[in-house]
């Protein structure tokens, strides 16, 4: 006997309309990474050593595509792609969201078109770089959206969203399409 | 009539369309109003009030009479502007406010008994008798108010909402937007150049000017291309900015598809209508430009009597003379190039009658000076004017007549932040006062510069300046030569005589109409306004409002500046609520959150009911089962007798780590938790910081420093809010983190006799009284997969909560009801949890109301006196433990009636049901079928005194008086026998 696993979006997705792409992510592992009173330091060189990044700054994220460490809100941040080293306890509360968020990759020329219908920030490449990353929220749903590429964002909405999250992207992107 | 060859329409391009029923030409490039004037249809509408034949006045969106309705259907568009509507090949449109037709409109009735429809009419004809307001005044002030009418039906056409961004927003696209555009632009400024109009260029596409000798469309297109061709700027043509809001945040509405053809294809379907933008920028400058205002006359209102400019816009644009013989009146030299402009095309002009007598003379047209134009005839259109001058009045033929009686700059959005313009007596306009929205700078002829010449120099110095605020140093441009002919006005605002004459013409308001309103005490500018309703139609006064307080000014003995304006709010433009609305439509109006169950909840028959945002299964509907009564009782005896499952992940869960863990527990909760040892679960309960009851739930140690917190499913955000709360503010020393787990876990209730034999055979460990007793947790696997188990109970059974991580939870609910059938088990919904715990006496938000104490509850044993909580002194405030408070108590009904209702309110046997012998009233009930009949818990003042009493239940709403008996509220197994078995 097995429990058979089904990630947040399953049947939901890949989606392509016009030139943006719609996927879902499903990485290994997610941990919420929150550092004890005066840790932060120790707990940047552990997860250096472990994981290759640093602690990231408010609105940033570090590493790279299969090891990023987002920030995620007031003194936390979330270990997205490898198991967390356990030894990043001895510094910080850490907790595993590996099933709590549904995570969504938007890719396309007009991307930020389409973000532009749902979210209040501004998230043009000029001014929403590589590295940064945004808790905002995206049209009634609290959102984590963190630039992954030129052409791409990371958008995270808590699991049990995930229906109603690509529901207002399918939306958003049917209208940029639609103009032509 | 059009001009061969004239104007900035593609001549060899034909739109066909239809104006109430009947088929016409237009151009590509047209609006709809050049293409009527073209065709020689003046007579587009009727009037709001009088039913007045109207005609086209204006050529832009201010326009206060051709307002038509487009699409069919539930797609249909009233109050469409037909100076705004752009042609395309199909479109249809109709008159509004006229029956049958707009030729022949029976309510024009209305314009006979005018004498008594003035100002005022409503409030004085329909005061009495008052007890007629509602049955019979209002429904049919209501049928005849408005104008154009929706459909009724549900708008399927999409709309949209988008957010902008940038550094400099730009407002108006002619001289002044465009020069600002270009010199942000150039400088690699971030910049949102926006435009009402769909062609970008404002009065230069209208006017025969030149610029650095080139004709001023040459000019603009260059000025374009050269913006288009720039990164950094972004123009929004046919997106008129309509509000100013806080911190550089601007509304706009953008019409991006009523100028094209309904949608054929899939593609195009999801094309909005409109988008409504909320533009977020550092700086902004206004250059909307200005809208010239008519000069009041008995009978200005006639089809063919236009704004000039207006005329010099259908001309030089459009090509198009809206008239064979042309008549100007005026007050300033700027309306002198319409009867200039047309004499040029070949077209007739009768005369420039100019009320000044210092007014220039022409060698092209004849112009008679210190003359006014105080009446004019023509039934459906203009046939003729009068004119007054020192030789007395003399009738003229004319076909149309070009009013300007001078400019007024769109002052609107430099308002919207409560800042009043200012009057500037040399310009007879208000003007804006400066800094009046900050980051705001306001150019051209929106800033009272009128020359093209200045509006250019005024438009690049409003960028420097702009520029200069975001700390970019940037010099002003070399600007292009242009004409700087002075503004010369001497003002009019209304002709003396007898009649009426027109100041608002959408709401049908007359100069006579606002003496009235003086003369009876409404002298105040606001009062005004809403007595004769002057600037409250859907054109917001744009053309009327300052000639109305001109009028006002008069008549109260007061000057124009002392008067003042009345408030201008957004939006400058009407905006549908369609658009305002969008996404939110339907489903789209709130989000939904779906438990990892959904899917086979919903095929083992669940009804949903919505929990917040959650959706939960109600109940499990059997074959043979035909009310959801009948299903809730099976459940909850199948709980009782068996073993049922229930999706519980719905309730919050925080997960809480740190040294100093147990000390913010004990800090939230009444109850100690400091002393809860590894591996077990407790109960806990919270206080609002005045002491009331805000949330229960239970908390579970999981490790020496950590622990996982339950929340009420409504509670579950303002928990972790104050949690929040309560490690930011009052106690930031603690060394403790948490975050929602919620989503992380699929948690499922197994409760019954069979729990754990349903439990033991499915977890990898064993299962049984010493590895997990009552309130006990821990760490399991099933097949493999860790998981977490807590022995719990909210329906008095054996019960667990089983969870695995959420991507497990669709398979573990399968298997849990697979393996509960041979028990005689299954899944129970919300309503059988709800009789469960009612049976038991365990409370939810239907009892923790906001209003009660852990006394009422009968819960303040659970208040810990060994140490302190949050909420603990004030709960202790005088009062608040008295024993005729209202207070926890069960119900069943012993009357006729063996019904309870919750909501119901309790009263003694014998008192009379008023409001003042209130005893309490009634929280949750449910039909218990383990007792066989209804029970219920309620709040009844010193109810745990009245244990054995009977009490009277009344309920209006339902018809429900019965009589029932006070028991305890602990119906079912009081001793716990079953939940500790």
């Amino acid at each position: 006997m097995q429990l058979a696993a089904q990630f947040p979006c399953a049947g939901l997705l890949p989606l392509t309309i016009g030139d943006v792409t719609l996927t879902e992510d499903t990485p290994a592992a997610m941990t919420l990474i929150a550092p004890y009173k005066g840790q932060e330091k120790p707990l940047s060189d552990a997860l250096n050593a472990a994981h290759g990044m640093g602690f990231p700054a408010p609105n940033r994220a570090t590493g790279k595509a299969d090891a990023r460490a987002i920030w995620f809100g007031r003194a936390q941040a979330l270990l997205v792609g490898p198991v967390a080293d356990p030894e990043l306890a001895a510094h910080a509360a850490l907790t595993d969201l590996s099933d709590g968020w549904a995570v969504v990759r938007l890719e396309g020329a007009r991307a930020e078109e389409v973000m532009a219908r749902l979210v209040p920030i501004d998230l043009r490449p000029q001014v929403f770089k590589r590295g940064h990353t945004a808790r905002t929220e995206l049209k009634h749903m609290m959102a984590s959206i963190t630039r992954v590429g030129p052409k791409a964002l990371q958008i995270m909405v808590f699991r049990s969203f995930s229906a109603t999250l690509v529901h207002d992207l399918k939306r958003a992107m049917e209208a940029v399409a639609a103009r032509g | 009539m059009r001009i061969s060859g004239k104007g900035l329409v593609s001549h060899n391009r034909t739109v066909n369309f239809s104006f109430n029923g009947k088929d016409y030409m237009g151009l590509e490039g047209d609006t709809l109003a050049s293409a009527l004037l073209a065709n020689d249809v003046h007579l587009v509408g009727r009037s709001f009030k009088y039913h007045r034949p109207r005609g086209i006045l204006t050529a832009g969106s201010e326009e206060p009479n051709a307002l038509v309705s487009t699409g069919k259907g539930a797609a249909r568009d009233p109050n469409i502007r037909a100076t705004q509507q752009e042609l395309f090949e199909g479109l249809a449109a109709q008159s509004q406010n006229c029956w049958p037709s707009v030729e022949r409109d029976v309510m024009a009735v209305n314009d006979l008994a005018a004498p008594f429809l003035g100002a005022g009419f409503y409030y004085k004809t329909f005061m009495w008798p008052a007890p007629l307001w509602e049955k019979l005044y209002e429904p049919i002030i209501r049928r005849a108010a408005g104008l154009g009418a929706l459909s009724g039906a549900a708008n399927k056409d999409p709309y949209e909402k988008a957010f902008a961004f940038c550094d400099l927003l730009v407002i108006g696209s002619g001289p002044a937007g465009l020069m600002a555009a270009l010199t942000a632009g150039r400088a690699g400024t971030d910049v949102i150049l926006a435009e009402d109009d769909s062609r970008m260029g404002g009065r230069l596409l209208a006017e025969v000017e030149e610029i650095d000798g080139k004709p001023a469309h040459v000019w603009v297109a260059e000025g374009l291309a050269e913006l288009e061709a720039m990164d950094n700027v972004r123009l929004m043509p046919r997106t008129a900015v309509t509000g100013v809001y806080d911190q550089g945040t601007y509304s706009a509405l953008e019409r991006v598809s009523h100028h094209l053809p309904p949608s054929q294809s899939l593609k195009t379907a999801h094309r909005p209508r409109e988008c409504f933008w909320r533009v977020a920028a550092k700086a902004s400058v206004l250059a909307a430009g200005a809208i010239e205002r008519p000069i009041a006359f008995r009978n200005n209102d006639r089809p063919g009597i236009m704004m000039a400019g207006a005329v010099r816009a259908y001309l030089n644009r459009w090509g198009v003379a809206p008239g064979a013989r042309i008549t100007v009146f005026a007050n300033n030299d700027d309306a002198h190039r319409t009867a200039r402009d047309l004499v040029a095309e070949g077209v007739h002009v009768t005369a420039v009658i100019d009320s000044r007598h210092d007014a220039p003379d022409s060698g092209e047209f004849p112009v008679i000076k210190g003359a006014m134009i105080c009446d004019s005839a023509g039934r459906q259109r203009l046939e003729s004017v009068t004119i007054r001058s020192v030789n007395g009045e003399e009738k003229l033929q004319t076909d149309c007549l070009a009013v300007s009686g001078g400019w007024n700059p769109s002052v609107h959005l430099t308002c919207h932040m409560g800042a009043r313009p200012e009057w500037n007596r040399e310009l007879a306009a208000f003007l804006p006062k400066p800094d009046a929205v900050p980051g705001m700078v306001v150019a051209g002829a929106a800033n009272g510069v009128f020359s093209t010449h200045g509006a250019l120099q005024d438009g690049a110095q409003a960028a420097v300046t702009a520029l200069a605020g975001m700390g970019t140093s940037v010099d002003a441009p070399p600007l292009p030569v242009a004409s700087d002919a002075p503004y010369r006005i001497s003002p009019l605002w209304a002709v003396p005589g007898k009649g009426r004459a027109w100041l608002d013409f959408q709401n049908d308001v007359t100069v006579k109409d606002v003496a009235q309103a003086a003369r009876e005490n409404f002298r105040s500018v606001e009062h005004m306004k809403r007595y004769t309703t002057q600037g409250m139609a859907t054109d917001q006064g744009k053309n009327s409002n300052v000639a109305a307080l001109a009028v006002l000014a008069d008549a109260t003995g007061r000057s124009i500046a002392e008067t003042g304006v009345t408030t201008f709010r957004p939006p400058f433009v009407p905006t549908s609520i369609a658009a305002m609305g969008a996404g939110a439509e339907d489903q789209g109006f709130k989000p939904q959150r779906y438990l990892t169950s959904h899917k086979a909840s919903l095929q083992r028959g669940a009804a949903n009911i919505e929990v917040g945002l959650w959706y939960r299964a109600s109940y499990f509907a059997k074959d043979g089962e035909s009310t959801w009564r009948q299903s809730c009782d099976r459940e909850v005896t199948m709980v009782r007798k068996a073993v049922g499952v229930c999706d519980v992940s719905t309730l919050g869960k925080i997960d809480i780590q740190g040294p100093d863990a147990a000390q913010l527990l004990d800090l939230a909760y009444t109850n100690l938790f400091s002393t809860l040892k590894l591996g077990r679960v407790r109960y806990g309960l919270m206080l609002r910081e005045d002491g009331f009851v805000m949330d229960d739930g239970t908390t579970a140690r999981l490790g020496e420093n950590h622990y996982v917190m339950t929340t009420t499913t409504a509670a579950a955000g303002q928990v972790m809010a104050h949690l929040e709360y309560l490690t930011q503010v009052v106690r930031p020393d603690l060394d403790v983190r948490f975050t929602s787990v919620t989503d992380q876990w699929a948690q499922f209730s197994v409760a019954g006799p069979k729990a754990r034999d349903l439990i033991d055979a499915l977890v990898d460990e064993d299962v049984n009284g010493e590895t997990f007793p009552f309130m006990a947790c821990g760490a399991i696997t099933v097949s493999g997969v860790a998981g977490r188990l807590f022995r719990i109970s909210f329906s008095g059974e054996h019960a667990y909560e089983i969870a695995v991580p959420a991507r497990y939870g669709d398979a573990l609910y399968r298997l849990l009801l697979e393996r509960a059938d041979p028990f005689g088990g299954g899944p129970y919904g919300m309503e059988a949890l709800n009789v469960l715990r009612i049976e038991k006496g365990f409370i939810t938000h239907a009892e923790i109301n906001g209003t009660v104490t852990a006394f009422d509850l009968g819960m303040q044993g659970l208040v810990s006196k060994k140490k302190s909580c949050w909420g603990k002194a004030l709960s202790e405030r005088d009062g608040l433990m008295d024993d005729d408070r209202m207070r926890l108590v069960g119900l069943k009904p012993v009357g006729a009636m063996q019904v309870l209702s919750a909501g119901a309110h309790l009263f003694d046997p014998d008192a009379t049901v008023e409001r003042v012998n209130d005893l309490g009233y009634v929280t949750s009930v449910g039909f218990s079928p383990t007792l066989g009949h209804m029970i219920g818990l309620a709040m009844l003042s010193g109810g745990p005194d009245r244990m054995g009493d009977t009490i009277r239940l009344v309920d209006h709403t339902r018809g429900i008086d019965t009589l029932c008996e006070v028991v305890n509220p602990v119906f079912f197994d009081p001793e716990g026998g079953r939940v500790r078995g």
